[in-house]
C-alpha cells in the first residue's frame, strides 16, 4: 500500500488505440479503486486485452492517460514493474524447466517477495515442484502462471482471461486462489468473457464492446439496471402460422420481447403472472410450445440487452 | 531476503535456464557434440593416408614376368595373351607387357589414366635394370607423411569453424524466436527483468558451452588422428571466443524480427548455406575463381577457418591472423548494432 495514496489504483482517461485496420480501444474511461477486484467483460475483440496490456505497459496507447498506483509508464516504468503482478493470455512457459526452476527464475527479477517454495505451496503445486512444466495439466499450468505473477508480492494483479480453456473444477480452484488474494486486500484487474466468473469474483465490472465501456458498476447494479428480475426463453416449433410477437409484449409484467432463430427471449418482472399468461397466449395463437426456460437475470442478459448480441457469438 | 546468493541474480537464473534447456534437449546435444565428431571420424577414415598402392600388371611370358617381379610396387600376373587382353580391357590390370620381335618389349596401357602412365615407367625401369642399365645419377627417397599435411589436418579446423557457426547461430536464434513465438519473451519483459541480462545470458551460456564443444572436437582430432595444434592455447581461445561472438551477433540479427521458427530457419539456412560451401570447410576456398576471392574472404566463416588453420597447422600467432580477426570483429560490431536496432521484444 502506498503512503500518499492516490484516490484510485488505476485511472484510465479517454484511452485510444488503433491498429492498422481496426480501432481496438475507442475513448475508454475506467477507474479501479484500491483493494477491489475489477472485471473487464466483453466478447472477443471488444478491446479487453489491448486495454489491459496498455495498463500493463506492454502496449503504447495512441492517446489518453493511464495512471497505475499513482504512477505513469513513461516516467516510472522500473518501479511499476516491481509492483505489478501480471498474467498474460496464452504465455507458454518453458516446458523443459521444472515448476521450482520457473518460479525461482521469476522470483530473481523482483526486489522483494515470498520465497519460491512459499508461492508454489500457495497455488497448491507443492507436490509438482520437481515436475517439468510440459507435464502439467492446463489448470496446473495456469496456477503456475499465477504463481509467477504473485512472486513479486504485487500491490496490483492483472489477469487476462485467467480461466479460459479450463475445465470447471480447475476454474473453481483458480477462483479460490484469486479470492484469497482479494482477501489480502490487493487490487485486481481482470478480463473475462465468462459472466459467472465476473459475478463471483468481481466487486465491480465494466462491460466493453467495440473498444468502449458501455456500462459499469457492481454486478448487482448492472442487473438491476435492466429492471427485470427474470428471463423467460421459449421455443415454439412447427407452428401453422407465424408467432405474433407483438401480442406477447402486451402481457402484464413483460418488459421486452426479442425473437431470434426460432427462440424467444423475454424480460419479465413478475414471473408467477407472466408465465401462465404466456401459456394462455400461445394456446390462443395455436402455437405449440417445445421448450420453456426461466432464470434470474444475469450479466449475460445485461450484455444481450445492451448490445443485442451474445457474449460468445463469433 | 537480505543476503543475496549468486544464484538469486537474474543473470545467473537466466543463464541456468539456457543450460537446462540445452541439456534437456537430446537432439541439441547430438548436433552440437556428437555429429561433428562422427563427421570427422567418417571423413578421416575415408581420406586416411593409405600405404602406397600396389598396381596390377600382366606379363605374357615368364621371361618378362621375372624381372618385373623385382619391383615392389608392381603386382605381376603371368597370363596367356587372350587372358591378358581381357584383364586389361576390364581394368583388372593397368598394363600389359608383351614381347615383340627382335627382343623388344611392347607396353599396352591407357595413357589418359595416370595410373597407367606411372606403372609403365615402373615396369620399364624394372626391365631396363634387369637387362643391365645402370643409372648415371644415384638417387634415394625420403618419405614425408607427417601430421599437418593430411586431409584430416585440413578438415578438423574446418569442422571446428562450422560447428562454432552452427551452434552460435542456432543456439541464439532458435531460442529467441521460440520465446517470442510462445509469448514467453513478452511475459519476461512484463517483469522487472533487466533486458540486457536476458541477452547476456545467451552469450554467457554460449561461452561456457564453447569450452565443452571445442574441447570435444579438438580432443578427438588430437587423440585419434594426432592433428597438430601448433599455436598457443591462449590464442586458440581468443579465436574461438571471437568467432563464437561474431556468429552469436549474426544469430541475434537473424532472430531480431522473425516471429516463427519457420521464418527463422529459412533465414538461418540462407545465411549459413553459402558459407558451408565457399568458406573452405571441406575443401580449400582457393578453388573458387579469383574474382570471387575478396568476397569469400570477407565472410566470417572463411575468416575464422583460415585463422584456425593458420594457428593449428602453421602455428601462427594472433598478429599473423590480424586480417581475419579484423573481419570477425567487423561482423561482430555491425551485426550486434543492427540487431539491437531491429530487435523486437514481443
Amino acid at each position: 500500500m502506498p503512503d500518499a495514496a492516490p484516490k484510485a489504483a488505476l485511472c484510465v482517461r479517454n484511452l485510444r488505440k488503433a491498429y492498422k485496420d481496426v480501432v481496438a480501444v475507442d475513448g475508454l474511461e475506467l477507474e479501479v479503486r484500491w483493494g477491489e477486484c475489477f472485471g473487464l467483460l466483453g466478447p472477443n475483440g471488444a478491446g479487453k486485452t489491448t486495454t489491459i496490456e496498455i495498463c500493463e505497459g506492454l502496449t503504447v496507447a495512441d492517446s489518453g492517460d493511464v495512471e497505475v498506483l499513482g504512477m505513469r509508464w513513461n516516467a516510472d516504468a522500473k518501479e511499476l514493474r516491481q509492483r505489478l503482478g501480471i498474467q498474460l493470455q496464452e504465455t507458454q512457459l518453458s516446458e523443459k524447466l521444472t515448476v521450482v526452476e520457473t518460479v525461482r527464475l521469476f522470483r530473481s527479477f523482483f526486489r522483494r517477495g515470498p520465497a519460491a517454495a512459499e508461492v508454489i505451496a500457495l497455488v497448491q503445486l507443492g507436490e509438482k515442484g520437481k515436475s517439468r512444466v510440459g507435464s502439467l495439466s492446463g489448470g496446473q499450468k495456469q496456477r503456475l502462471a499465477l504463481a509467477c505473477a504473485l512472486v513479486g508480492d504485487p500491490d496490483f494483479l492483472f489477469l487476462d482471461e485467467p480461466t479460459t480453456g479450463l475445465d470447471p473444477q480447475a476454474r473453481r480452484q483458480l477462483w479460490e486462489l484469486i479470492e484469497q488474494f482479494k482477501l489480502a486486500g490487493r487490487t485486481i484487474l481482470m478480463t473475462t468473457h465468462y459472466m459467472d466468473e465476473a459475478e463471483r469474483l468481481c466487486d465491480r465490472v465494466a462491460i466493453m464492446d467495440h473498444g468502449k465501456a458501455i456500462a459499469a458498476g457492481t454486478p448487482r447494479e448492472l442487473i438491476a439496471s435492466i429492471a427485470a428480475e427474470q428471463m423467460v426463453e421459449f421455443s415454439a416449433g412447427g407452428a401453422a402460422q407465424a408467432l405474433d410477437v407483438a401480442a406477447l409484449g402486451r402481457i402484464e409484467g413483460v418488459r421486452e420481447v426479442r425473437a431470434e432463430n426460432g427462440s424467444v427471449r423475454m424480460q419479465v418482472t413478475e414471473l408467477h403472472q407472466a408465465v401462465p399468461a404466456l401459456l394462455d397466449e400461445l394456446d390462443r395463437q395455436g402455437v405449440p410450445l417445445t421448450e420453456l426456460r426461466t432464470h434470474s437475470a444475469s450479466l449475460e442478459d445485461v450484455f444481450v440487452i445492451l448490445t443485442g448480441r451474445h457474449l460468445r457469438d463469433e | 531476503m537480505s543476503s543475496t546468493r549468486w544464484a538469486d541474480y537474474p543473470l545467473a537464473q537466466l543463464t541456468l535456464v539456457r543450460f537446462r534447456e540445452f541439456w534437456r534437449e537430446p537432439e541439441a546435444i547430438f548436433w552440437v557434440f556428437v555429429f561433428p565428431i562422427l563427421l570427422a571420424a567418417g571423413l578421416g577414415l575415408a581420406f586416411r593416408n593409405r600405404p602406397p598402392e600396389v598396381i596390377g600388371i600382366a606379363a605374357v611370358t615368364p621371361e618378362l614376368a621375372r624381372p618385373l617381379r623385382q619391383e615392389k610396387l608392381l603386382d605381376v600376373e603371368q597370363l596367356s595373351a587372350p587372358a591378358a587382353e581381357e584383364a586389361l580391357r576390364t581394368g583388372k590390370v593397368a598394363l600389359l607387357v608383351a614381347p615383340s620381335p627382335g627382343g623388344a618389349v611392347v607396353y599396352r596401357y591407357d595413357d589418359t589414366n595416370p595410373e597407367g602412365r606411372t606403372v609403365r615407367m615402373l615396369a620399364d625401369r624394372a626391365i631396363q635394370r634387369a637387362a643391365g642399365r645402370a643409372d648415371p645419377v644415384p638417387s634415394s627417397d625420403r618419405l614425408m607423411r607427417e601430421p599437418g599435411s593430411r586431409y584430416i589436418d585440413f578438415l578438423i579446423p574446418g569442422l571446428l569453424g562450422m560447428n562454432l557457426m552452427g551452434s552460435a547461430m542456432w543456439g541464439l536464434g532458435f531460442a529467441i524466436v521460440d520465446a517470442r513465438r510462445k509469448k514467453l519473451m513478452k511475459r519476461l519483459i512484463s517483469t522487472p527483468m533487466p533486458r540486457h541480462d536476458y541477452l547476456l545470458s545467451f552469450v554467457l551460456a554460449r561461452l561456457l558451452l564453447l569450452v565443452v564443444e571445442v574441447g570435444a572436437l579438438l580432443g578427438f582430432g588430437v587423440w585419434v588422428f594426432q592433428v597438430p595444434v601448433r599455436g598457443s592455447m591462449l590464442d586458440l581461445v581468443v579465436l574461438c571466443v571471437l568467432g563464437s561472438l561474431a556468429f552469436s551477433a549474426l544469430g541475434l540479427l537473424v532472430a531480431s524480427r522473425a516471429q516463427t521458427i519457420e521464418a527463422a530457419s529459412g533465414l538461418m539456412n540462407t545465411v549459413m548455406m553459402p558459407m558451408w560451401i565457399v568458406s573452405g570447410v571441406f575443401f580449400s576456398a582457393q578453388r573458387f575463381p579469383g574474382a570471387l576471392q575478396p568476397a569469400i574472404r570477407a565472410l566470417p566463416l572463411t575468416a575464422l577457418i583460415d585463422a584456425l588453420r593458420a594457428h593449428m597447422l602453421q602455428g601462427a600467432g594472433l598478429a599473423q591472423v590480424a586480417p581475419q580477426l579484423g573481419v570477425l570483429g567487423v561482423w561482430l560490431v555491425v551485426s550486434f548494432t543492427l540487431a539491437l536496432k531491429l530487435f523486437r521484444w514481443r
